[in-house]
This record gives C-alpha cells, structure tokens and sequence, in this order.
C-alpha cells in the first residue's frame, strides 16, 4: 500500500494570469463556427491565430530561458490546454507542447538548441510514438534504425504535415532511442492522413522505411527513457486538462438548451430526469479539474505524480464521455444531427479518452500503484 | 517546526493520550445513531473532556465560552481527529447548526445563555424541521405555533428528531401564519426548550433494527414567546442559514468531528482480510477495480478542499464545490458501504448478532445507516436540484 495520497494544490500569479488570458483568448479566437469552418480546411488552424499564440508566449512557456522560452513548467501550460478544449481548438498546440517536453526532458544541448529557439518562434513539432497494434506501452516499438536508415511506420502522429520537427521512439539494437527527425527528411507520399473521430484534430500515418536518421539527431539512453515518461506524463495532464474545458463547455451548451427547449409545457431543464444528470456532469468536471491541478501541482514541485496524473486522466475521460453522450440525448432529435454541436463535443470527448491510455487502461494501471499486487 | 506544526504534534500526542478506552458496546457512527444511555453518556464525557482540553470552539468568541483563536488551529485539531478516528463530538446541532447561527444572529443574552453550554455538551441540542409528511420540503412545515400572550402554543410533530430524548433545546421551525402571501413566508423560527409541558419524545426503529432517531409531538405545547428567533415570518430564511452552515458554506461551525471518519483505506483493509469467493477480496479484479475509482473519487473530495483555496481556480462556477459538499460526501459513503459488503461474498449476507458475520456486521449496520445522511437535511435528489438551480441555473419549473 502506497502512503497516503497528498493534497497539494498550487496555483501560482503566473498561473492565475495565463488562466485569465486563455479564457478570453479563447474564446474570442474560436467560436463554434470557426471551429466548424476549420473542420473543412486541410491544417485545421488559422495561421493568424497559430501567430497570436506565437505572440502570446505560449509555444515558449515550458522552454527554459537560455532558448527564449519563459521557463514556466508544463503546470503553466495547464490553464492553456484547458481552456483551448473549452474552445475545441484544433492546431499544433498540443502536439507542439508534447515534442517540447520530449526535448527539454531528453536532448542534449546542441538538439535543444537547435529546435526550442525554433518552437518559441512558431514551428510545429509533434510526436510519433504510437504504432499500428494500438497499444499504449511507448516501450513496445518495432520501428527500427539500422545503420543510419529506419524502417518501420508510426500512427496518430497529430500534425504530421505541418510539424517541422517530428520526435520518433525507434529501437536501435534493441534500446529505446528518439530520433528528432525535421519532417523535410519524410518524403511526403509516406506521409497519409488518418479519418479519425475528431474532426478537429489533424492526425497521420507515417511510413518511415528508408528515411535516413544522423547520429546527432538522435536521444539514447536514459535520456531516451526520460524523454519518452516526461513526454507520456505531459501528454495525460494536457490531454486531461483538454477534456475538463470541454466538460466545462458541454455543460454551458447542455444548460443553455435546458433552459430554452420547451416540452409538455415546461422548460426541459426543470425536469429532474434531465437536471440531476447535468449536475452529475458537473461534479464530474469538478472532480476532474481538482485531479487535474493537484497533478499539475505535483509536478512542478518535482513530486512523484503518476498516481495523480493517472486519476486526473481517467477521472477526466469518465467525466467528458459521460457529458457528452448525454449532452446528445438531452438534445432529442436535434441532437441526433450533425448540425447540433454536441457532436463536437462527444468526437472531442472520444479522440482525448484514446490518447495514451483510456480510463480502464489507467484504472487499472492505478491498482498495483495503490492496492500493491 | 512551524508554530501549527508544534500545534499539531500537540493535539495528536493529547488526543492519543486521551481518547476514551473502546467500549465494550458497537459505537454509533453519528449523533443521529446514538440509540442507549451508555453511548451517549460515553460520547458526552468525551465532548465535555475535549472542550475543557480547550480543543473545540476554538475559534468561537471567548466571551461566550469559546477560545478566541484563529480558525486554522480548530481545523487542525479537527484533521488530527478525523486522523486519529477519536469518538465524534456529539452535540452535532448545537456545534453546527444551533451554535453558529445564535453566534450570527443571536441577542447578546442569547449567546450567553446558550454557547458555553453547546461547547461543553452539558445542554444538547436537536432539529426540528423536518415533518412526517414533508420530508425534504421545509416550506410546507405544517407545525402550528400560535402566540398566546408571553408564549406560543404549538401543535404538530417533528421527524429525525435525533438526541430529542436528551434534548434541552430544539431548534424548531412552525407555521405561525397561515394565511401568509406565500408558504415560506408564513414560518417562524424558535430555539425551543424541550422541557415545556406538552412535547414529547417517541423513539422510532430504524431500518438497521436498532433505535437512534425520534419523533417529537407537540400537543398544546406552551413555549416563551422570547425564544423565537428573527421576527414572525422570518422563519425561512433564520432555517436557510443554519442550512448553509451544514452544507459548510460559511463555515462558523465549532470544529471537531461529527461522525466517524471512513476512508476507503479502511475499505481497502477489509478487503485484505474478508475472503469472497474462496480468496482474499483483494484480489478479486472486480474488487480492486472498485477500489481504485473509489481511492480517486475520494482524493477527489480532499482536492476540491484545497482547490477551493484558490479563488482563480473557483470562479466559472461559484458555488460548486461549496453547495456539493453534502451531496458528494453523503453519497460516497452510502456506495462505499454498500460496496464493504458486497466485497464479502457469500458472507455479505450476514448481520448484526451472528457469530459469522465480518467484524460484527458492522458494515451492513453502517449502509443502513448511510441513508441517514442522504435522506436527513435534505435528500440527495434535493440536494441535487438545489445544484442544478442556484449553481447551474436550471430552471425551477
């Protein structure tokens, strides 16, 4: 049995300012519409957009000083996340973020300062560690480098055409390594645009047989192994903190409906078989979110926070799926449309619960953590 | 050490030292359990020995009995309580419904007469809101108080009237006016004296088979006029907000414990030592399963606590995390009891009085009793219409 769970929660004036930033950015760079004519458009962001958040510093706030980053930690890059999904932006954001922590946790200083200059300043970068047998172990990897050259193929990779830096986990001689590829080294027939549930999100197959990898281009070692949990952990918090902006906006669109549809000659909303869900979805979100930034809080304190980060992804994707699908129920037949935006929701709500672990995978990953074996 | 940490150290080693020995009888969990005379002589001893300690109502006025101190040093001693599972302070309504509310808006008389004598348990307190057929929906209180003269003569019955038998004081809220424009405007509030002629108190057995709860009838019943609290017709409103000092919302309650502390690590434990189906629960998949979203929806609970410390992490839905407490903390007890039995296989059927029965049925004894807090100070279906109404602004009808 672990020792008992801690209950820190830190929230820090920077926090609180980016937090208060996100909410108006967001919501003012991404109303639904936008969100629908980007479903339409090949990159799925606006470049002028993507510059706004170039200009904000957000691409920069997890990069450390000396490469022009704002050295916040990835707990800053929380009240971002959050309040992107609250807004379903698509874009590289996440990604980028994910690429980010893979450099700042396993490059040595020639590749960070090769590539974190470049992010601060608006490069994409994103991550290929997932392959064609679906699992969530980053260590199973059958993509190889032998001699310079690598065979194998990556899926899900989000934003594969417009990344400028793609970080592959890849096996050399049997031993984890992460290869920080510049996607020019991927001829673009190999690269092949996956049909995925989020209509938002731009995500692609990778076949990497025959592209050529440098020695310098490559994390080995413990540092790969570094590099692949740091980036793992980032991607349950971000991904957790998408979700809890997305239960946040389900709720706004589920209780705005409540209170307008008229039926039997009531508002919907006073129905307590419509109500008393809507108020479990809401303590599911509040539920949620606090997992959410005692995760964040653990790590910036440098704290073991996989317990925290575990429940903060499972508890987070119980949370959405659950609003979600009842936020297109408790819209009735307009729910069952394309046109009703609770589909966006439900997609998001999907696409986030199959990035890196589903809640079962985590739950039970939680067992031998908490139960012992 | 920090000055709250030598605080802590301090409470813990005091506590430890003297927290009453176990008793030879199963101890109620709550103040709304305590069925015999020697529970209740037991937990009033404690109560009475933790105030004179200087260990609670630390933060009430030192004036009326209280210690004068910062809030943080009460809730320390609270947590180390919560911690150690010392027996709870039993004068529940009086530290934190009655207590908090004279405290508020009591007359200076009122805070004299009756604090100190909350703290100590020497005066208990019950609750007399609810109404046999009103249940959760205090607006329809049918009790009828009609002033006569100095007194009101008050007529009707109150349900969960729990420690009425030991009573010195209810609080009680009764239709004074009829007649009044609206159904919640016609109540009236009053820190009753139980001893007046005319009430009387008739145990009820509740579903666990055991007695703990009361119902109280007023026949006649001649109380001071001076005992109303607020003007005639402010009833509603004086009840509002003892209810928002149990649902915690502006805290102001005495501190101490008011029930015993179960965590799912005690869960965690019994499934360690029950067998279901021929094995250690523990290593059922079902039950690990089980045990780990209730680990997280409990750490959960703790998390919303520390989370409401920061206002810029509270703002999109003021009131959230406040007015859920109840519904959230209420809840998870009655699935995680519900769930310590059915962990126990076969022996899951077992009560009270059998020889067989896992640790003395106590955690069959403790779902029946879970209901309590779900049904009592409101039902968790109103608990969740009040949510979805003042927090989320659904619509009333």
């Amino acid at each position: 049995m672990s020792a008992e769970l801690k209950n820190t929660m830190s929230f820090s004036e920077e926090q609180s300012m980016l937090l208060d930033t996100a909410v108006e950015f967001c919501k003012a760079a991404s109303p639904i519409a936008e969100v629908r004519d980007l479903v339409l458009t090949d990159s799925g962001v606006r470049a002028d957009v993507w510059q706004q958040i170039v200009d904000l510093g957000w691409t920069g706030v997890a990069v450390p000083e000396d490469f022009g980053g704002s050295d916040l930690g990835l707990a800053a890059v929380v009240p971002l996340a959050e309040s992107m999904g609250r807004h379903l932006f698509g874009g590289p954001f996440v990604a980028t973020q994910l690429a980010t922590q893979t450099l700042v946790a396993g490059a040595n200083a020639e590749q960070q300062a090769h590539w974190l200059p470049k992010i601060v300043a608006g490069s994409a970068a994103t991550i290929a560690f997932a392959e064609n047998d679906g699992s969530w172990d980053l260590q199973a990897i059958s993509t190889t480098l032998t001699a310079g050259v690598l065979s194998g193929s990556k899926t899900l990779v989000l934003d594969a055409q417009i990344a400028e830096l793609i970080a592959i986990s890849v096996r050399v001689d049997g031993q984890v390594a992460i290869a920080l590829l510049p996607s020019a080294a991927i001829p673009t027939t190999q690269i092949s645009r996956d049909v995925v549930l989020d209509e938002t999100r731009r995500s692609y197959s990778v076949v990497l047989d025959g592209v050529r990898v440098e020695p310098d281009q490559l994390i080995t070692g413990a540092a790969a192994a570094a590099a692949l949990q740091a980036t793992e952990q980032a991607a349950w918090l971000l991904h957790a903190a998408d979700a809890c902006g997305g239960i946040h906006a389900t709720i706004d669109l589920v209780v705005e409906y409540l209170n307008t549809r008229t039926q039997f000659g009531r508002k919907i909303g006073s129905y307590q078989a419509l109500k008393h869900p809507t108020v479990d979805m809401l303590m599911g979100l509040e539920r949620a979110r606090s997992h959410v930034y005692h995760a964040a809080s653990l790590l910036s304190a440098q704290d073991d926070a996989e317990v925290a980060l575990r429940m903060a992804k499972a508890e987070s994707d119980d949370a959405y799926n659950f609003a979600a699908d009842r936020a297109i129920q408790f819209h009735g037949g307009f729910g069952f449309t394309y046109e009703c935006d609770a589909q966006l929701y439900l997609r998001r709500a999907l696409w986030l619960q199959y990035q890196f672990g589903d809640s079962p995978y985590h739950w039970a990953a939680l067992q031998p953590l908490l139960l012992g074996n | 050490m920090s000055e709250l940490a030598e605080f802590r150290s301090e409470v813990s080693a005091w506590l430890s030292e003297n927290r009453p020995a176990e008793p030879d009888f199963l101890l109620p969990e709550t103040f709304m359990e305590v069925g015999t005379d020697s529970q209740f002589h037991y937990l009033r001893d404690w109560q009475q020995q933790v105030y004179e300690a200087g260990y609670l109502g630390m933060s009430w006025p030192r004036e009326y009995g209280g210690g004068g101190k910062p809030q943080a040093l009460q809730d320390i001693v609270t947590a180390e309580m919560a911690r150690l599972n010392t027996p709870f302070m039993m004068n529940t309504i009086g530290l934190n419904w009655a207590g908090p509310l004279i405290l508020s808006r009591g007359s200076e008389d009122e805070k004299q007469r009756y604090i100190q004598a909350i703290l100590s348990a020497s005066e208990i307190w019950c609750q007399g809101f609810s109404e046999p057929d009103h249940g959760s929906d205090l607006g329809s209180v049918q009790t009828r108080a009609v002033r006569d003269g100095d007194d009101y003569i008050v007529n009707g019955s109150k349900i969960w009237t729990s420690l009425g038998q030991h009573a010195k004081h209810m609080i009680l809220l009764a239709r004074t006016d009829p007649d009044a424009s609206n159904k919640y405007a016609g109540l009236s509030f009053f820190l009753a004296p139980m001893e007046s002629p005319g009430i009387e108190v008739q145990p009820i057995r509740k579903l666990t088979g055991e007695f703990g709860f009361n119902q109280t009838f007023f026949n006649d019943a001649r109380i001071p006029a001076t005992c109303r609290m607020g003007a005639e017709g402010e009833g509603w409103q004086v009840a509002m907000s003892t209810l928002t000092f149990e649902r915690g919302v502006s805290g102001g309650q005495a501190g101490g414990t008011s029930m015993i502390a179960m965590k799912v690590a005690d869960v965690v434990e019994l499934a360690r030592r029950a067998k279901r189906h021929g094995k250690p629960a523990i290593e059922d998949p079902w039950v690990r399963d089980q045990l780990v979203r209730f680990l997280s929806e409990e750490q959960g609970d703790r998390l919303a606590t520390a989370r409401a410390k920061h206002p810029a992490l509270v703002v999109d839905r003021p009131g959230a995390l406040a007015l859920s407490g109840k519904l959230r903390h209420t809840e998870h007890r009655r699935r995680l009891c519900q769930f310590a039995i059915a962990l126990q296989g076969a022996n899951g059927a077992r009560y009270m009085g059998d020889a067989q029965a896992i640790e003395g049925g106590k955690w069959q004894r403790s779902y029946f009793n879970a209901f309590s807090a779900t049904i009592g100070g409101g039902t968790s279906q109103v608990q969740a219409n009040i949510i979805g109404e003042r927090v989320l602004g659904l619509p009333k009808h």
